[in-house]
């Protein structure tokens, strides 16, 4: 080769060829570049659809993104009240936070140019900083790109078919390989927690069970509640209604995580051995309990473990109150209550059966013997429907029904059943009668979806063939010559708006009269307390209001040294909260007895 | 003696265009004539694997990309499927013909910015300027089809990020097609160019026994005569479903060296054609768990891409946590930036110093990691 090469020396000329071409570029700013559909530019969050659980904040491997309280947002069950404030000197836009955003609230825009002279400005709250970029969205997920698991692992049961044949329990339980898998669905935002009564440490317990560590998750557990056997299989679980992951899926299964925890220590002993409780030297003191249902045992637990010498006193032949007495064997066995009463007992906690205070033994006694006194005497005694022909012979009321039934006794009910009313008691009746080969109409004056029992609760009596008349008004039970029921008169409604925006109304239809022909007719409209142990000096004393004894946050009533919770107290009458009761009145029982050495 | 004291020390870099990236080249010089050369890196140290040490799976994917800018796929792909091994993931078919592509377009885009660095630091800037010019229409592939340009956080283990846009496939025919007559109009002025050739040829040579031992991969050991390719030698993805041929040429000089990379734009194009061709439907990921519990077991795995650079190796172990124990970079780029670089240099110019650089193949930020 040498410099004579003509082909080696004209052919860089053939670059001139390129003159007068278009170039490349744009030409700013009379042409814009427009970036593709899925470009990561700018965060925009909807702020109302953000919960502000903080999974962008957690999965950002920058730490770009910190959660800061906004005004105007205010924190709500189900809502933190912080929304993501993000860096953009330190955001990568790699658009983790996008994956895992389980509301979908938080996209990626196509904007991309940002300019200010103040350098605070580039901490850039999405939503606030740029309230337009709704309408610019380029980066986003949905259900199937989300790296938020949707769907839940679902509990294995018994057929609808087979459920009715006997008592036994309905919900399988995981599998350990299944919890696991659950388990690691949930993305510890901690929502949760805060609208659990008891505040239990949930992301913790789950977490743990993530691992693999379920010894720890009982410890955990039992930090805080020591009915977990009870919470993991009958739970109202408010906590799975907030759920991160509920939004545009399932919701963890925590009540059946933790179910699966508990029950990972078979006896009482198991327990005992995990938690290894410390129990504090004796102090002297000594507190006397009426009722041993969840908020009595729950203060029994704590009490006892601070080194109080506590006492309970039940008036049945069984611990539990109605969680034994109220709820079906086939939702909650006797013997995972045993293990949980016998594990009480071990560590210190003592129990007079068949004490009912005020007939075997007086309020008097137990007020003037122990230092301090907590009543969670529960709600016993129904309501009436109040209408006509409720005397009726096979006219009864849920909770009795199921206390007899779950108390060993035989109840006749015949093969038409009709029950009153939408709540879980309701559908506990129901769906024991079921099981005695009844036909059985569940009579709801408002929709399926207003009824306020538990939606699994609802699937499961259908899936038993129970039949749940909805939008139906009862009028009048119709008895025979005899004097026993032999039908229900009802009428259909229609569903009204409030006007000042309340839940719809129902409004019986005019000419929808019908009867409905039965054997047995079970109200279940609701209960309240019983508070005939009290002498007339104590009811004088004790300040009740609507029903309710009135207490303050560390359950103390106006008698100093009486302390209260549970249905007795608290409106929203589930033992999650008789629990939290429970547990709060330990602080105010000790904080008393401390002001009085 | 005479001659030592008439040498001069001459820092090359850390911020020089000549330089591909930050790093600096300390040159002992007599004259024109480079006697010693020294490499020191450490100013684009950003610590890639301990900070993965510190961050959960998922977020060190987003990592490993900026360990090569001009080329970040192979990071990301080897990483995933690192990761995929280790867990015995399955990753679907179309996922492995989709991330052929995006390493394919890789290549090209790479190799485009080699055209820019290697003639630029040859002073021949009209073809370096029109291949990076060219390389933004691959770069608008990327945008279209990951959201980001330069760092693409697609391929992530399980397959990847999501499926191709609509259009995308026509899209990145007509691309190839417009880079095929290109590369023509390159060649007129870039390979039949005598300059070039003159100042391309026998310069840079590397000893083809020495760079074996040496541990030179890709493109400089291919221009030496050896042919040595992942994607031939150890097919990963579905490479070995693919007709194509690697780059070769003798003389182990820059000359050589820049023939291995023009017949190789090639067979990237034929590449790319052929997957847009064959690509099966179906998924395009294997999704995984909750990234915040996500665990990996126990155990670890080594494994290997071609990137544009040659041989890209990734050691990941895992203590069965969240996070990895330890993710090690193998690249080429420290064998090429420093051993082999440091060794090239000693009686050349002074001017052929970014000019060898180039043709090596060199990326701080790899060496570093």
């Amino acid at each position: 080769m040498s410099f004579f090469d003509i082909k080696g020396l004209l052919s860089p000329f053939t670059a001139l060829q390129q003159l007068g071409k278009k170039p490349h570029t744009a030409k700013f700013p009379f042409e814009e570049l427009e970036t593709a559909d899925r470009y990561r530019g700018l965060h925009f969050n909807d702020l109302d659809a953000c919960i502000g659980c903080g999974n962008c904040s957690t999965i950002c491997m920058n730490g770009a993104i910190d959660m800061i309280n906004l005004e105007g947002i205010e924190g709500k069950d189900g809502d933190s009240g912080l929304r993501p404030r993000v860096d953009n000197g330190r955001c990568c836009w790699c658009a983790l936070c996008v994956e895992v955003c389980p509301t979908g609230s938080l996209n990626l825009t196509k904007d991309y140019i940002y300019v200010s002279d103040d350098a605070n400005s580039f901490l850039w709250t999405p939503g606030v900083s740029n309230p337009d970029g709704g309408e610019n969205l380029s980066f986003t997920s949905d259900e199937e790109t989300s790296l938020t698991e949707y769907s839940r692992i679902p509990m294995r049961e018994l057929e609808g078919s087979e459920r009715i044949k006997s008592f036994a329990e309905v919900v399988l339980g995981y599998s350990e390989e299944e919890a696991r898998n659950e388990a690691r669905r949930c993305i510890s935002c901690g929502i949760c927690s805060e609208v659990c009564p008891e505040h239990m440490h949930i992301p913790e317990y789950i977490n743990a069970i993530a691992k693999g560590e379920d010894e720890d998750a009982i410890r955990i557990i039992y930090d805080n509640n020591p009915l977990p056997d009870m919470c993991g299989k009958v739970c109202t679980r408010r906590c799975e209604d907030v759920c991160a992951i509920n939004h545009r899926g399932d919701a963890v299964a925590i009540r059946w995580l933790k179910r699966y925890a508990t029950e990972t220590a078979k006896t009482a002993d198991i327990v005992h051995e995990i938690v290894n409780p410390e129990i504090k030297e004796a102090n002297g003191f000594t507190v006397g309990i009426v009722g041993a249902g969840p908020s009595g045992l729950t203060a029994a637990y704590y009490l006892a473990l601070k080194g109080y010498d506590v006492t309970i006193y039940e008036a049945k032949s069984k611990a539990g109150g109605m969680t034994y007495y109220g709820i079906p064997k086939y939702r909650f066995p006797e013997d995972s209550l045993d293990k949980q009463i016998d594990y009480m007992v071990k560590i210190g906690v003592k129990i007079k059966y068949n004490q009912r205070v005020g007939v075997d033994i007086s309020f008097n006694d137990i007020y003037t013997n122990y230092d301090a006194v907590f009543v969670g005497i529960g709600f016993e005694v129904p309501w009436t429907l109040g209408m006509n022909g409720e005397d009726l012979k096979g006219s009864l009321q849920a909770v009795n029904y199921l206390r007899d039934i779950n108390d060993g006794q035989t109840v006749d009910v015949g093969d038409k059943v009709c029950v009153i009313g939408g709540g879980n008691v309701a559908i506990d009746a129901a769906r024991v009668a079921r099981r005695f080969g009844a036909e059985v109409t569940i009579l709801y004056r408002r929709r399926v979806q207003d009824m306020p029992a538990d939606w699994e609760e609802i699937e499961g009596a259908e899936d038993e063939g129970v039949h749940i008349l909805a939008q139906g008004i009862p009028l009048e039970a119709l008895g025979d010559e005899n004097g026993k029921i032999r039908a229900v008169s009802y009428a259909l409604a229609e569903m009204v708006a409030d006007d000042k925006g309340g839940r719809p109304k129902p409004v019986q239809i005019e000419g929808s009269e019908t009867e409905l022909e039965i054997t047995t007719l079970i109200g279940a409209i609701g209960q309240e307390a019983d508070y005939s142990f009290l002498s007339d000096e104590y009811k004088d004393k004790l300040e009740i209001n609507r029903g309710r004894i009135v207490a303050t946050e560390l359950g103390q009533t106006s008698l100093e040294k009486v302390f209260a919770g549970g249905d007795a107290v608290n409106k929203t009458a589930d033992a999650i909260s008789a629990i939290a009761d429970g547990y709060r009145a330990v602080k105010g029982i000790e904080a008393f007895l401390n002001k009085t050495k | 003696m005479e001659m030592r004291e008439k040498e001069t020390t001459l820092y090359l870099g850390p911020q020089h265009p000549g330089i591909t990236g930050n790093m600096m080249v300390k040159l002992k010089v007599a004259g024109d004539t480079i006697t010693k050369a020294t490499t020191h890196v450490g100013y684009l140290h950003r610590g890639f694997e301990k900070l993965m040490e510190r961050r959960n799976w998922l977020q060190s994917f987003t990592i490993v990309c900026r360990i090569c800018v001009p080329e970040p796929d192979p990071n990301e792909e080897n990483f995933s499927r690192a990761v995929e091994e280790i867990e015995g993931r399955e990753v679907p078919e179309r996922a492995k013909w989709i991330r052929v592509l995006v390493l394919e377009l890789a290549r090209l885009a790479s190799y485009m910015l080699w055209y820019g660095g290697q003639n630029g630091s040859g002073g021949m800037y009209t073809v370096g300027q029109w291949s990076v010019g060219d390389r933004n229409y691959i770069l608008d592939l990327f945008e279209k089809l990951t959201g980001g340009r330069v760092y693409h956080m697609y391929i992530w283990p399980g397959g990847v990020r999501r499926d191709l846009p609509e259009g995308f496939a026509d899209e990145v025919l007509r691309t190839m097609d417009y880079l095929e007559k290109r590369f023509d109009e390159y060649d007129k002025v870039m390979f039949d160019n005598t300059i070039f050739q003159k100042r391309a040829q026998g310069v840079g040579y590397i000893d083809p026994a020495k760079a074996v031992e040496w541990g030179v991969v890709g493109p400089p050991l291919r221009g030496a005569g050896i042919a040595s390719d992942v994607r031939k030698d150890d097919p990963y993805e579905i490479y070995d479903k693919l007709d194509f041929n690697i780059g070769l040429a003798h003389d182990s000089d820059v000359w050589s060296r820049a023939l291995v990379r023009k017949q190789e734009v090639r067979e990237s194009i034929k590449i790319i054609r052929q997957v847009i061709e064959k690509m099966p439907g179906g998924e395009y990921y294997n999704k995984i768990p909750n990234p915040m519990k996500w665990t990996i077991p126990k155990g670890d795995a080594f494994v290997k891409t071609e990137s544009a650079r040659g041989e890209f190796g990734f050691y990941v172990a895992s203590d069965g946590s969240n996070k990895p124990r330890r993710v090690h970079v193998k690249g080429p780029a420290y064998v090429h930036g420093v051993t082999l670089l440091e060794n090239l240099l000693v009686g050349e110019n002074i001017a052929d110093v970014s000019f060898i650089m180039n043709s090596l193949g060199t990326c701080p930020p790899e060496i570093e990691r």
